[in-house]
């Protein structure tokens, strides 16, 4: 795997954008990598922390945005994708980056990831995850196996896992990729693709909980390069994500959806010629 | 750690082993002859190499802290200071008054990361300071093992040289890991053992 | 403040005490098995956890009190603090109030302690605790501080070694060397000679029993009859529905885990109208997302039971600090007239009853029954009484089959309409939240309107709530009047006031809505001042009784929103204010 190549002169360092506040975290969580791959990604990229908004939800991830110099956004449990995409479609201008867990993103908020797939706004989804809900305790999350025994889930779930990437692309994202916190280099250069690739672009990072699901530490043994480069049509994407067993990391698909734009009426009517309609 | 597949119970520390997860060293690749032309590019991996394992022993000393173990997050800020006085050798070596660009292509290390970097997983946070050492021990010999690589791979005697050079400062900071771990106390049997549950945050 | 020396050979009623440390010292494990070996040695206690915000490894505290009566509540101040090390507790300083009479037990070699708890003017005497834990090799520093701590209060050797070999049954030689880490711990205590030992526990005259507030909900649900709860964990209520998961298929329940709280609420509801008694439990979060549904169950009368463990608010606010801030959303946080049962439980081992009255309410009155309970009942474990056995039941009207013309909605005196269900022939009907006629199909029309929204609320506002309704005591010209967790303090407060010469009248109500102002008002026959007490900043309670009660005289309003909990010296004090002429 290659580290980050050396990309148009940053304008600053990839430690300028982590703030002060250190994470709480549990020591070995893969969220750290997360964190310094965003900052990595954002050096690289030469964004201006003033410009770049970062909107969470609720979970162990999505108190990311405190950790980044960056404008923030730490909203409710699941709703990070609507608030996001109020925000972009009133501030277009803004770089807004959406981050949190698979129990807040999937569970909670799979209502919204779907819609944001479809709508395509310009926005970059990043889902962290360990497979569990980490902050509630040890819950099963939507990606968590079946037989994974939990307090809440004694006899396992028994309920077959999401498949996020999947999903996101029969919902329409332009832009998939599966990615890892082990290989902080390679998360930062997808990062660095998906969010200059136009419209929603969905990065799904397998990122170990050490707490409540240490067999984790081994997905550093079981994750490969896609053994294919990414494609642009969504039934050989399909073919490819519906078969790989979760561990083919890589940009898997690159739509070519325009991303989503309101509807800009003519806007030579000032306020007052609003009254004629009125008129008799 | 065995059978990736059965499944763990909830809120369980890692039961009572002996030492962190498992630090086996993967076989190394050998990195593409072609990645080490000049004696710069050779000293630019040599001092991205340190600097990384600097940065992620300061990482690994802030989490440390933040989890009330002050020992290890102590000893880590020290490694961190060692390894970035290492990344500054190379500078003042090589007369270079700024780091290095790292080459077009990017570094291509064995692994993710650079050889001597500490893999971030590999913390618990009622770790020992022999086990900080340990790992520091692991990632001292992997280091050691890729200029060996290097050396063998080397097109050139004077890159040959110089990377032979490097593996042997790094066995020396094997030898030096060694002794300092003979004057720290082995872990507790049952060190990992939190007779407390985690607890709610969110 | 009392004298150590001079009180010396006092043995106590009640005494306080707090265990912190950090990372993995194993503050909670020693606090639990303390609270463990006093009631097995007859002593009622409570135990209040502290923590950092880190998951794992964070800095703890433990607060516990034990005394000879039932507590409910944690006392002004703590007489011991024994510490583990000093790692980051300056955070527990405003949690852990200490004056010169109290000690403070340190491991010197573990830190300096912080500025705070040098200002307080305690004691300190040092234990190296961790050292003389190395003595013992498989022991825990925490072992000495449970000694200490046992040594300390009174609470004999042989039932602490009880308590931790049952505990540690599968350690073999660590058991050893902990039995002897707590020895050295006892005998620690018995060198510094503090003179906290508690009183004799009296006899008993009921088990015991040790349980929290989340645990002793969720057996009231279910031997109120509910058989299926929808689950989404929330800080405080994931552990009531963690007790349940196992739980229930014992019983023949079920537990599922839904993907999002609008799912939790939908899906008791569904089970509910399916004729199974139901359940979920959540917090201010949660509970602000389940408020359309809930409007759903009162417009179709379909029973459910939402248990809100309430936390500091508004939005995130502090999941792991109780507060009182969600009687407003309680009362009135349904769009439209939709009348609605809110009860509150008023101790750990009043959660119990009250929650299996509120699935009796819910399933009697076909409507939701919202139960606030609050993180510190939640979560406190307590060393009490057990609860006697109340008959409340889930009893659902059934329609049986009968000739035509079965009205779902049927106006009846009550206001209780036979509920058909699915299953039953002849019956099938159409539950809605579209408003509807006695058949239940739908109607926008005015008579059917005033009609039903008439009988929803008369169902809820004749029936008769029996002496369920408010725990009432004492007599006096002041009345004191709280609900919930303020129970414990208050109560504690007038009992002070009481040795001091003046009488104060207890109120604390249960049933929070429907008001039932005749009721409030008997109860306060005689009273000519009434002070209001509640846990919340902006007096969510005092507003409501002003508004749907007639209260006497002066009424006043005494409060402080969380983290911190009201103290019953709080209380006393604001009484013999008021009770000077």
């Amino acid at each position: 795997m290659t580290t980050a190549t050396a990309e148009s002169a940053a304008t600053l360092a990839p430690q300028a954008y982590k703030s002060e506040y250190k994470p709480i975290w549990c020591p070995g969580c893969g969220d750290y990598s997360v964190l310094s791959a965003f900052t990595k990604a954002f050096a690289a990229l030469g964004l201006k922390p003033e410009e770049l908004v970062v909107v969470s939800g609720i979970g162990c991830s999505s108190r990311i945005p405190a950790y980044l110099t960056s404008y923030g956004f730490h909203g409710v449990h699941g709703r990070a994708l609507a608030a996001a995409t109020g925000l972009k479609l009133a501030r277009p201008d803004l770089t807004v980056v959406v981050a949190g867990g698979d129990g807040d993103g999937y569970s909670i908020g799979g209502n919204h990831f779907l819609h944001a797939c479809r709508r395509n706004v310009d926005l970059t989804y990043v889902v962290m995850d360990n497979h569990v809900y980490g902050m509630t305790k040890g819950q099963p999350s939507p990606t968590t196996e079946p037989d994974w025994v939990s307090k809440l889930s004694p006899a396992g779930t028994g309920v077959r896992v999401f498949h996020p990437l999947v999903i996101a692309l029969a919902a329409g994202a332009n832009f998939i990729a599966r990615a890892f916190s082990g290989d902080p280099n390679g998360l930062a250069a997808i990062l660095a693709e998906a969010i200059r690739a136009p419209g929603f672009s969905f990065v799904e990072v397998l990122s170990p909980c050490v707490t409540y699901r240490p067999e984790q530490r081994e997905w550093k043994r079981e994750v490969r390069p896609a053994p294919v480069g990414s494609t642009d049509d969504p039934a050989r994407a399909a073919r490819r994500i519906l078969t790989d067993d979760g561990f083919n990391i890589g940009v898997l698909y690159r739509g070519n959806r325009r991303p989503y734009q309101p509807p800009i009426g003519k806007s030579t009517a000032g306020v007052a010629d609003l009254e004629k309609g009125f008129e008799r | 750690m065995s059978a990736k597949k059965a499944p763990a119970k909830a809120g369980a520390a890692p039961k009572g082993k002996a030492r962190p997860p498992q630090l086996r060293v993967v076989k190394a690749a050998r990195p593409s002859a072609a990645a080490v032309r000049t004696m710069n590019e050779l000293m630019a991996y040599a001092y991205a190499l340190e600097l990384e394992a600097s940065e992620r022993y300061a990482e690994f000393a802030e989490a440390m802290a933040a989890h009330n173990n002050r020992e290890v997050a102590e000893l880590f800020r020290k490694l961190a200071r060692i390894e970035h006085r290492h990344a500054e050798q190379v500078l003042e070596d090589m007369g270079w008054a700024e780091p290095p660009a790292p080459p077009s292509a990017g570094y291509r290390w064995e692994g993710p990361e650079g050889p001597e970097t500490a893999d971030v997983t590999a913390l618990h946070y009622l770790m020992q300071p022999y086990h900080v050492l340990e790992l520091a021990l692991h990632n001292e010999r992997r280091a050691h093992r890729f200029f060996t690589a290097l050396a063998k791979a080397a097109t050139t005697d004077r890159i040959r040289r110089a990377a032979l050079g490097m593996a042997a400062e790094e066995a020396e900071h094997v030898r030096l890991i060694e002794d300092w771990m003979k004057r720290v106390p082995p872990p507790e049997p049952h060190w990992d053992l939190d007779p407390d549950p985690p607890r709610y945050a969110d | 403040m009392t004298d150590l020396r001079a009180t010396a050979a006092t043995p106590r009623a009640s005494v306080s005490l707090a265990l912190c440390g950090s990372g993995g010292a194993g503050v909670m494990t020693a606090g639990n098995m303390l609270l463990d070996a006093a009631a097995k040695a007859g002593w009622y206690g409570l135990m209040v956890r502290s923590s950092g915000p880190q998951i794992r490894g964070g800095e703890a505290a433990a607060l516990l009190r034990f005394g000879t009566d039932a507590i409910d509540c944690l006392d002004d101040r703590f007489d011991a603090l024994v510490v583990i090390d000093w790692q980051n507790i300056h955070r527990f300083a405003d949690e852990i109030p200490l004056d010169g009479a109290s000690l403070i037990v340190a491991d010197p070699d573990q830190g300096e302690p912080p500025e705070a708890y040098l200002a307080c003017g305690a004691r300190h005497a040092k234990l190296p605790m961790k050292q003389l834990a190395k003595a013992f090799p498989g022991s825990w520093p925490n072992m000495v501080a449970l000694g200490l701590a046992a040594g300390l209060i009174g609470v004999p050797a042989e039932t602490v070694r009880q308590v931790v070999t049952r505990s540690l049954k599968k350690a073999g030689d660590a058991l050893a060397a902990s039995l002897a880490a707590i020895e050295a711990g006892i005998e620690a205590a018995r060198e510094i000679g503090a003179g906290l030992e508690l009183a004799a526990p009296p006899a008993r005259t009921a088990s015991r029993w040790l349980v929290s507030g989340n645990e002793a909900a969720g057996f009231g649900a279910i031997r109120g009859g509910v058989r299926f709860v929808a689950a989404y964990p929330i800080t405080p209520a994931t552990e009531l529905l963690e007790w349940l998961a196992p739980a229930l298929p014992k019983v023949g329940g079920v537990l599922v885990q839904a993907e999002d709280e609008l799912a939790s609420i939908n899906m008791a509801i569904g089970a509910s109208y399916g004729g199974v008694p139901s359940l979920t439990a959540t917090a201010g979060p949660g509970l602000s997302l389940m408020t359309e549904a809930l409007g759903l169950s009162v417009a179709a009368e379909v029973p459910i039971v939402v248990v809100d463990v309430m936390r500091g608010g508004p939005s995130t606010g502090i999941p792991a600090k109780s507060e009182q801030s969600d009687l407003s959303i309680a009362l009135w946080g349904l769009h439209g007239d939709a009348p609605r049962i809110v009860v509150a439980p008023n101790s750990v081992a009043d959660c119990l009853a009250t929650t299996q009255w509120a699935v009796h309410l819910a399933e009697r009155l076909q409507a939701p029954a919202i139960v606030l309970s609050d993180q510190f009942l939640g979560q406190a474990r307590a060393v009490a009484d057990r609860p006697a056995d109340v008959a409340f039941i889930g009893e659902r009207l059934k329609a049986t089959a009968s000739g035509d013309g079965y009205q779902r909605y049927a106006i009846t005196e009550s206001g209780v309409s036979p509920m058909a269900i699915p299953g039953t022939p002849g019956l099938a009907y159409t539950a809605d939240g579209l408003e509807h006629n006695e058949l239940g199909i739908p109607s926008s029309g005015a008579a059917d309107h005033r009609a039903q929204l008439a009988k929803r609320e008369r169902k809820l506002v004749a029936h008769d709530y029996g002496t369920q309704w408010a725990d009432i005591e004492g007599e006096g010209e002041l009345a004191v009047l709280t609900f919930g967790s303020c129970t414990g303090p208050v109560r504690e407060a007038l009992a002070r006031a009481k040795a001091d010469g003046v009488d104060v009248r207890l109120v604390s109500m249960r049933l929070l809505a429907p008001a039932r102002p005749k009721l409030l008002a008997a109860a306060l026959d005689g009273v000519g001042r009434v002070l209001v007490v509640e846990q919340n900043h902006g007096g969510q309670f005092f507003r409501y009784l002003r508004a749907e009660f007639d209260l006497p005289g002066e009424v006043a309003s005494y409060r402080h929103p969380g983290p911190l909990p009201i103290r019953p010296d709080e209380i006393h004090k604001r009484v013999l204010e008021w009770s000077r002429p």
